[in-house]
């Protein structure tokens, strides 16, 4: 490594931040350190509330009123920005350093259009003319790929898709070629296809443009694929750093193998190598334990060592490249041996068909009360939200649908629970045609045995309302008890089984955790002893470790019970991890379905083929083929004509894809595909997923199988 | 698990459901203005419950005409200590008499034109469709009346009395609180729990009074303190006008309009009971500040 030759752009030594509430002084970060040189990424990973969007507001020193560097310094090329003037920052952010964040749409000025905001950039910060300043900015535009830069130089916003939108604040970005770029969360609110075009976009930019980038994000495989080193945070303190290799195949802190351990990399499978949730929750700032923050959560915490004082950052011996961490036993601890398997589950029996989902079609009308559409006669246009969806679901199984926003998931559900009536077809659950009625008119049996967990933690619970008592009037409304005594019984009983303690029972949900939440999401969702559950992204709000807590839950419960679930979810990961069988939806169609072994090998349909190599996973062992669509995804209002991928897709035959519907291919045994290439041309395709290299001896044998065919 | 997610706090007593409800009130404590509207509006509401004991006069006798603030009522030796109006009534004592009419008849007014407008606005926001249209179109033609004709039109057909004004105050109100329950609704009816609640098929009154309306309350409350504030001014206004409360009985803007022509003589008459309908709609709206500034900050 010649890092030591090159100039840091960014040093950082011993920052310490605090903001100022009601409630005092809280340390949001301590004791940070971080040098970053020219054309190098690093990454910092953590859950919410650690500190690392902190840093990097920091780092631009744009803290809010309340909030203040107490110590150490930030030094960018040299110049301490703790000791800037307001005159020096300013010229200092935006041209030397800029910063690019989660919402692409509110970095954006609505009313201005895209060139205007672009040229903005080098004519305030460099002085030059208008015309060179439309040139530059629309070779930039064509540099972060974004097709048809004059179009898009003369677009609002508002008309440009999400993806492009954050191509756009890249480009503005990257205009006044800084030396630093921070990148927050950049792609938490795209679609997986669109995050991984982001993703490749940013990957390339250190070595394109040279610029030293830091990325925040709680995601380990985006970090795996676009960064040199990783920072892991924990509590307000950098508890880990290293090379992307060291931290993920020898990471010496309890908590770095915690988060490995709760996140559904291809290593993990739900029987026989479950995910483990670091147990306990993060301290609230104000109240971190003495000595090791850490230290409450972790299996090697001795008192003498690790319950006082502070722990300093040390480095790892025998390391060719820096690699520290703030663990006081790292020494003591085997880290070859993997800690608390979890316990190990056998597969479950399938039973017969619950649900049996026919031809069924869920338009909406769309009415144009226009003088021309009414002449025209083109008064009502339909959105077809599920175009002839047919899948079955058995007992005990787990189904997951996937796919990306509009796909139409989200209205399959609700037509599912009666909250809207489908257009056509049937929808047969446990022997009843239940497609055309609504929830208020079935029977209670029927209402009880469908029940729902819902997406956001935040809202799924009414605010008003005690925890006990939203899940009292649950048990009453399906008559599972009446009497008061023993409907108390019961809530107590299952929040003894979504492991949350009795006295939740008084608790409001402002009082609790978002994974607390979900679990009393989940414990109502099960007072009625249903025979299926839908979750609609149960886990896409919540933190890493309390995501795996939560799985863990819902399919203990759901294995415990005997529940069909069915799991609504982008997260391919996740759904790899717990389903048995996988149904892929684009624009309201079903595009493949087959059993979960099925949908992660060949024959893919390109679409999942493409959603696929969209999944970034956390795993140095496995290699992806990169797929990155073009363009967007089409309107529901408008879908294409023919094959609904035909826009997008890379596999593409012709004029066929967008004249006709594409037939189902059945590779036998439940396995659909919807695809004009034939089956065998299909099989022929590489698998997206391979092993790169073996994985050390020592990692026990579960991480040796090959992603696609466990 | 169940250890670990445990907090380290005492299990919470079960508390009766208004405790709960007024101690969210007394996060008001924490805003500067808003106590001292609290302040105003008490001193208010002490004076009229105890008005029979703090009035040192009978408000509708007779005694003295056109005395000044701190004239001696020679046959009682008491001080009139802000004077007497042109037929010798005690203005202090009509001031405290008065206040209480507001405080029964303003109090009364508002929940009776939140009960409507809750209903209509529950109903439109919730519902949607046609229902939503035929209760906007309502209250948008309401709305759109000159105010003041309408309570105009309303006390003289069905005269002047305390349920009349009432009546008015509801009929002109109620389409404004519809229109922010409507709000409201509308955003809270996409919440999760609304629709968790739809799919165990609760029935729609229950899930727009139990799931809705309950969490709409914030913005609820802080609008009722204004509007309380308005339909003061405005039963001050009915009364000035000689829309108001029947006389003898004392009402603060009557007392404004009878003093009006000895305004420029006796100038207490009319700026005593001015004082104190602005001091009242002064306390309400400063109460209304800090309850909106504590709602924002939580």
């Amino acid at each position: 490594m010649t890092a030591e030759t090159r100039m840091p752009v960014l040093e950082i030594e011993n920052l310490c931040i605090s903001y100022y509430t009601r409630a005092g002084e809280i340390p949001a970060v301590v004791d940070y350190n971080l040098t970053i040189y020219e054309g190098e990424s690093v990454g910092i990973v953590g859950e919410s509330g650690c500190g690392k969007s902190t840093v990097a507001m920091a780092i631009m020193r744009y803290m809010g009123s309340n909030g203040g560097i107490v110590g150490g310094s930030i030094k960018f090329k040299g110049r301490d920005i703790t000791h800037m003037s307001d005159e020096e920052l300013r010229q200092m952010r935006g041209s030397e350093i800029a910063m690019i964040y989660q919402e692409p749409m509110a970095a954006l000025n609505p009313s201005l259009t895209i060139g205007a905001q672009l040229m903005e950039v080098p004519i305030i910060h460099e002085g030059v003319s208008e015309k060179e300043a439309y040139e530059r900015s629309r070779d930039m535009l064509s540099d972060v790929k974004l097709p048809d830069a004059d179009r898009v130089m003369a677009a609002y916003p508002h008309q440009i898709s999400g993806g492009q939108q954050q191509r756009v604040v890249i480009a503005m970005a990257l205009l006044s070629k800084p030396a630093l770029l921070l990148l927050d969360e950049p792609t938490t609110a795209l679609d997986v296809t669109v995050e991984a075009g982001i993703i490749e976009l940013i990957a390339e930019i250190a070595s394109r443009f040279g610029t030293a980038q830091i990325f925040i994000s709680h995601n380990l495989g985006l970090v795996r694929e676009t960064c040199d080193r990783i920072c892991v945070m924990y509590s307000g303190e950098a508890v880990e750093t290293g090379t992307i290799d060291d931290v993920f195949n020898r990471m010496r802190h309890p908590y770095t193998r915690g988060l490995f351990g709760a996140i559904p990399l291809p290593s993990a499978n739900k029987n026989d190598r479950p995910l483990v949730a670091i147990p306990g929750q993060l301290p609230l700032p104000h109240e971190r334990p003495d000595g090791c923050n850490f230290g409450p959560r972790c299996e090697y915490f001795d008192a003498g060592r690790c319950g006082s004082g502070t722990i300093a950052m040390r480095a790892v011996p025998d390391s060719p490249n820096p690699h520290e961490t703030r663990c006081a036993r790292f020494e003591q601890i085997d880290w070859d041996k993997r800690p608390n398997l979890g316990k190990v589950n056998e597969p479950i029996e399938l039973g017969d068909t619950v649900l049996k989902i026919d031809n069924m079609r869920k338009y909406y009308e769309l009415h144009d009360h226009s003088i021309k559409a009414m002449l025209s006669g083109k008064g009502t246009r339909y959105v077809k939200a599920n175009e002839t969806l047919s899948f079955e679901a058995r007992k005990a199984e787990i189904v997951a649908i996937v796919g990306e926003s509009g796909c139409g998931k989200s209205t399959f559900a609700k037509v599912l629970m009666g909250l809207e009536t489908a257009t056509e077809g049937k929808i047969i659950f446990n022997n009843h045609e239940i497609q055309d009625t609504e929830v208020q008119l079935r029977p209670r049996e029927q209402v009880s045995s469908l029940q729902m967990v819902f997406q956001n933690p935040n809202d799924t619970l009414n605010p008003s309302m005690t925890v006990g008592s939203q899940i009292s009037r649950v048990i009453r409304k399906f008559g599972v008890e009446s009497d008061p005594d023993k409907v108390h019984d019961r809530v107590m009983r299952l929040l003894d089984l979504v492991k949350l303690p009795r006295d939740f029972y008084y608790r409001r949900p402002r009082q609790l955790s978002g994974g607390q939440k979900q679990r009393v999401g989940v414990a109502r969702a099960f007072a009625g002893h249903p025979s299926m559950v839908i979750a609609d992204e149960p886990l896409s709000a919540l933190d890493v470790s309390v995501q795996a807590a939560v799985t863990e839950l819902l399919m203990d419960i759901q294995r415990d019970y005997g529940t069909t679930l069915l799991f609504i979810s982008h997260d391919l990961s996740v759904v790899r991890y717990l389903a048995d069988r996988v149904v892929v939806m684009y624009l309201g169609q079903i595009m493949e379905q087959g059993t979960t072994e099925e949908i992660f090998a060949p024959p893919y349909h390109p679409y999942t083929e493409a959603l696929l190599s969209a999944v970034p996973i956390a795993d140095t062992t496995v290699g992806k083929r990169k797929i990155v669509l073009e363009g967007n995804l089409p309107s529901v209002v408008n879908p294409p004509i023919g094959c609904p991928f035909h826009t997008r897709c890379p596999r593409k035959i012709g004029k066929i894809c967008e004249d006709e519907r594409p037939p189902v291919l059945s590779d036998g045994d439940g396995h659909k595909i919807a695809c004009h290439i034939a089956l065998d041309e299909l099989r022929k395709i590489e698998p997206v997923f391979f092993t790169v290299k073996p994985p050390p001896p020592s990692d026990g044998e579960g991480a040796t199988t090959a992603v696609g065919a466990e | 698990m169940t250890a670990t997610d445990s907090f380290a706090e005492p299990l919470p007593e079960r508390e009766a459901a208004l405790v709960r409800f007024l101690k969210s009130f007394a996060l008001i404590r924490e805003s500067g203005v808003g106590m001292v509207g609290v302040g105003i509006v008490v001193g208010w509401v002490l004076i009229a419950i105890f008005a029979s004991l703090l009035a040192p006069f009978d408000p509708n006798a007779t005694i003295l005409p056109y005395q000044r603030p701190g004239a001696v009522d020679p046959a009682t030796g008491m001080t009139f200590w802000f004077g007497t109006d042109q037929i010798g009534r005690d203005i202090l004592s009509r001031i405290i008499w008065g206040g209480q009419r507001v405080l029964i008849y303003g109090p009364i007014a508002t929940i009776c034109a939140y009960a409507v407008g809750i209903l209509m606005g529950l109903a439109a926001g919730y519902f949607r469709g046609w229902w939503d249209s035929i209760l906007s179109r309502v209250a948008d033609i309401i709305l759109s009346f000159p105010i003041f004709v309408l309570y105009v039109i309303v006390i003289s057909t069905f005269g002047a009395s305390g349920l009349n004004i009432v009546l008015a105050i509801v009929f002109a109100s109620a389409p404004g609180i519809m229109r922010i329950v409507r709000g409201l609704t509308l955003d809270l009816r996409n919440r999760d729990y609304v629709a968790a609640a739809q799919t165990r098929g609760e029935s729609p009154l229950r899930i727009m009074f139990v799931e809705i309306l309950p969490n709409a309350r914030g913005p609820l409350i802080v609008d009722a303190c204004l509007r309380l504030g308005y339909v003061t001014i405005t039963i001050g206004t009915l009364g000035f006008l000689g829309l108001g409360l029947p006389p003898p009985d004392p009402d603060w803007g009557g007392m404004v309009n009878e003093g009006r022509a000895m305004a420029l003589a006796f100038p207490h008459m009319t700026v005593i009971p001015c004082l104190a309908i602005s001091s009242l709609v002064l306390g309400l709206n400063l109460m209304a500040d800090g309850l909106r500034e504590i709602s924002i900050r939580d």
